[in-house]
């Protein structure tokens, strides 16, 4: 019949169009040579003007780096990328030094507008406060002056390292040491750049808190770091995004993100991710191998990651949380959408150390095309954790029957009254979903976007409301062409 | 309005529809019925386009255009609306979303823009008026946990929201208890009017004691045997439906 037909050109169409954020910058570039050594560890300290102690901090996570073996623990093969063939920093020449918005090379601004992020302060209408980082470097913090009267210091962390090297010193490898694994060791000897937070006591952060990262130059990897500092009773909402241009080469993305709550404070965390992906074949794709943790110092405190992931060729990490103080809670929402030849490795780990601490962990994985999508998460509850909670809920979602879903709980539990729970289901988007979609004048595309929506609805809900809309939308694009 | 010519379809090798002629004009209400297996239902999905149905000849005219070579979503969007007999739940999703996209969706296909928020839900709220709707099930994920009863009556509703030019109605009378039925059948004589046909197909007469049809036609073996008014309903209600089989197997 016609409409195989029809389905068939749907498809050509939706998966010959091409990744919206492929594009890239022309502009002049300052880069280190490729690869890897003290000295590059050196040229980049040198390079942001670091303080004698974080250059130390740095070698010696080098140093430490070079003894450590890449994992192969996870559910998936990559071939393991050539340490020396990467170029470890990346930055937009810069004349000089930046005072202002106005300063910023348009061209930049125009990369940033074409992704649909206004640095523009008399733009952004929405109350967002925007950090960007292009490449190795941060090029704009929004919002700084308004974010400063309330105390919250929101900037690069390279600018922390100077402003506030008390904080940074203090807290930076606090949640994540070097020694935690092999790419938090390498993001600790090459990180670039990334954002620094600070909320004092009491202080409820006025506006949401944003960094956007670009990743623009050929065979460069990048490695940002993020640090958040929530001090007592203070709340903040902090989102990231990310895209990368279409390249055939894979490109290493290896973040450190550190989160701090201390007594009743709370850090919502969330993550749109849409980095490059690769073509249809698994050529190119940015490997997207994170390490992001939490830790609850303080009694009621509260750390909530929400994720969407949609992009990376693979995405590996495991956003968690160390709940020491008593009745602190962590919160893990996911979406990990994986088309293609997409791999996603994700989930959470929670971590009970303090009493009556409760987690939660809602993961929606859902998988199409050749790709292979994993759950793989710990609950584990220390000794002297009383009255410690967790509810664990893991739906997977396969559209097409090439791909492949796949969950591995882990659960350790060394105090007898702690309750656990533990749910997890499998479903098929349905022909008979579709078709009944359609026959109310409802395209497929737009059908398998109503239903993906649908079934992620619970982590979508934990979203900024501005970001929700934008991760729906981006959750429809990540699948079209998905049903054959 | 719709004009079906010597239509025959199968489904993986099995003929199952063996030369349908059927013309419906505006305002009519045609009852298609028929013995178990006789392909009721399989012609209600080739006209939705049910992709797993494959016709093998004739044609179908809806409103001048070639019915068969327009896809499901197309066909939804030019007024043919399918009231399923086995409504499909969709996790997540409230009835209002839905509807909401669907209209937007067919809006678009007619070069309208879509409809605001607003002016949407003021809209819903006439039409739950009007199928005396209770306001919860809107808000619901579409049909999930639905009573078959309330499957029923969103199918209805959605008819009513989406003001199709025909209306299929594929058993709906299954499984419901006589309030229900009456309940349902009572939305749909309230969106009957003269420019709108119902193709109603059921295996019991007692729908029709509700919906009062202005033809009957019996289907057996893929084929339209015999038609009459509606009293040819309450005949088949008295004497079933062997005097007709005997009937063909006669003429053959």
């Amino acid at each position: 019949m016609n409409q195989e037909k029809e389905n068939e050109d749907i498809i050509e169409q939706v998966v010959s169009q091409e990744y919206k954020y492929g594009f890239t910058t022309d502009i002049e570039m300052e880069m280190a040579p490729k690869g890897l050594n003290e000295d590059i560890v050196r040229f980049i300290s040198n390079k942001k003007n670091e303080p004698e102690w974080m250059l130390e901090w740095r070698l010696k996570a080098y140093r430490h780096w070079l003894k450590m073996e890449e994992p192969d623990w996870q559910n998936f093969k990559y071939p393991k990328p050539n340490y020396q063939d990467i170029i470890y920093y990346a930055a937009p020449k810069e004349k000089k030094k930046l005072n202002s918005l106005d300063e910023v090379d348009p061209e930049l601004l125009k990369t940033f507008e074409k992704l649909g992020i206004s640095l523009q302060e008399q733009k952004r209408l929405t109350g967002v406060a925007v950090d960007a980082v292009f490449d190795s470097v941060s090029i704009a913090t929004t919002f700084k002056e308004q974010l400063k009267e309330k105390g919250v210091i929101f900037c690069s962390i390279s600018e922390a390292m100077h402003e506030h090297p008390d904080l940074v010193k203090k807290y930076i490898g606090s949640v994540v040491p070097y020694t935690d694994n092999y790419f938090a060791a390498l993001n600790s000897a090459v990180f670039s750049d990334g954002s620094f937070v600070y909320i004092p006591k009491g202080v409820r952060c006025p506006m949401e808190l944003s960094t956007y990262f670009r990743i623009n130059a050929e065979n460069t990897g990048q490695f940002e770091r993020t640090l958040i500092v929530a001090d007592d009773a203070s709340y903040v909402s902090y989102l990231e995004g990310c895209t990368a241009p279409m390249r055939d080469e894979n490109q290493l993305h290896a973040a450190v993100v550190e989160l701090i709550a201390m007594e009743n404070a709370e850090i919502k965390y969330s993550t749109v991710q849409n980095w490059y992906p690769g073509d249809k074949e698994g050529n190119g794709g940015i490997y997207n191998f994170v390490t992001k943790r939490g830790s609850c110092e303080g009694a009621n405190a509260k750390i909530s990651w929400t994720q969407v992931e949609t992009g990376s060729a693979i995405t590996w990490k495991y956003p968690s949380c160390i709940l020491k103080g008593d009745h602190s809670i962590g919160e893990f929402f996911s979406v990990a959408v994986t088309n293609n030849m997409q791999v996603a490795d994700t989930g959470t780990k929670m971590i009970h150390i303090g009493k009556h601490t409760r987690s939660r962990i809602v993961s929606k994985g859902i998988s199409a095309g050749k790709s292979h999508n994993t759950y793989r998460g710990l609950v584990k509850v220390a000794k002297k954790a009383d009255a410690a909670r967790n509810y664990t809920q893991c739906d997977s979602m396969l559209i097409g029957d090439r791909c492949g879903a796949h969950t591995f709980p882990y659960i350790e539990i060394n105090n007898k009254t702690a309750t656990v729970e533990h749910e997890a289901s499998t479903s098929k988007i349905g022909e008979d979903q579709i078709f009944y979609c359609n026959q109310r004048g409802i395209g497929t595309e737009e059908a398998i976007s109503l239903i993906v929506n649908g079934f992620c609805r619970e982590v979508l809900n934990q979203l900024p409301m501005e970001f929700a809309v934008e991760a729906q939308k981006l959750l429809a694009v990540s699948l079209e062409g998905s049903v054959g | 309005m719709l004009e079906i010519r010597n239509l025959k379809a199968e489904i993986e090798g099995k003929k199952i529809l063996n030369g349908i002629n059927l013309t419906v004009n505006s305002g009519e209400v045609h009852a298609i019925m028929g013995p178990n297996g006789a392909g009721k239902s399989t012609l209600s999905s080739v006209l939705a386009g049910r992709a797993d149905y494959a016709v093998t000849e004739g044609e179908i005219m809806f409103e001048g255009k070639n019915l068969l070579e327009m896809s499901p979503e197309d066909r939804a969007r030019e007024g043919v609306f399918l009231a399923f007999q086995y409504p499909v739940e969709i996790p997540g999703v409230s009835t209002t979303n839905f509807l909401k996209t669907a209209i937007n969706e067919t809006r678009k296909y007619k070069g309208l823009e879509p409809m605001e928020a607003t002016d949407f839900l003021k809209y819903m709220r006439e039409k739950m008026e009007l199928m005396e709707m209770d306001k919860s099930l809107t808000s619901r994920s579409l049909n999930e946990g639905f009573s078959g009863g309330e499957k029923k009556r969103n199918e209805v509703f959605q008819m009513a929201m989406l003001e199709p030019k025909l209306a299929i109605m594929d058993e709906t009378d299954s499984g419901l208890d006589i309030d229900a039925l009456r309940l349902v059948s009572n939305g749909v004589n309230k969106l009957r009017n003269k420019d709108r046909s119902f193709v109603v197909i059921t295996h019991y007469q007692r729908l029709l004691d509700y919906i009062v049809p202005d033809f009957v036609h019996v289907l057996y073996k893929g084929r339209i045997v015999k038609s009459g008014d509606a009293s040819l309903a309450k005949e088949l209600e008295v004497k079933g439906y062997d005097w007709i089989k005997a009937e063909v197997e006669a003429a053959q």
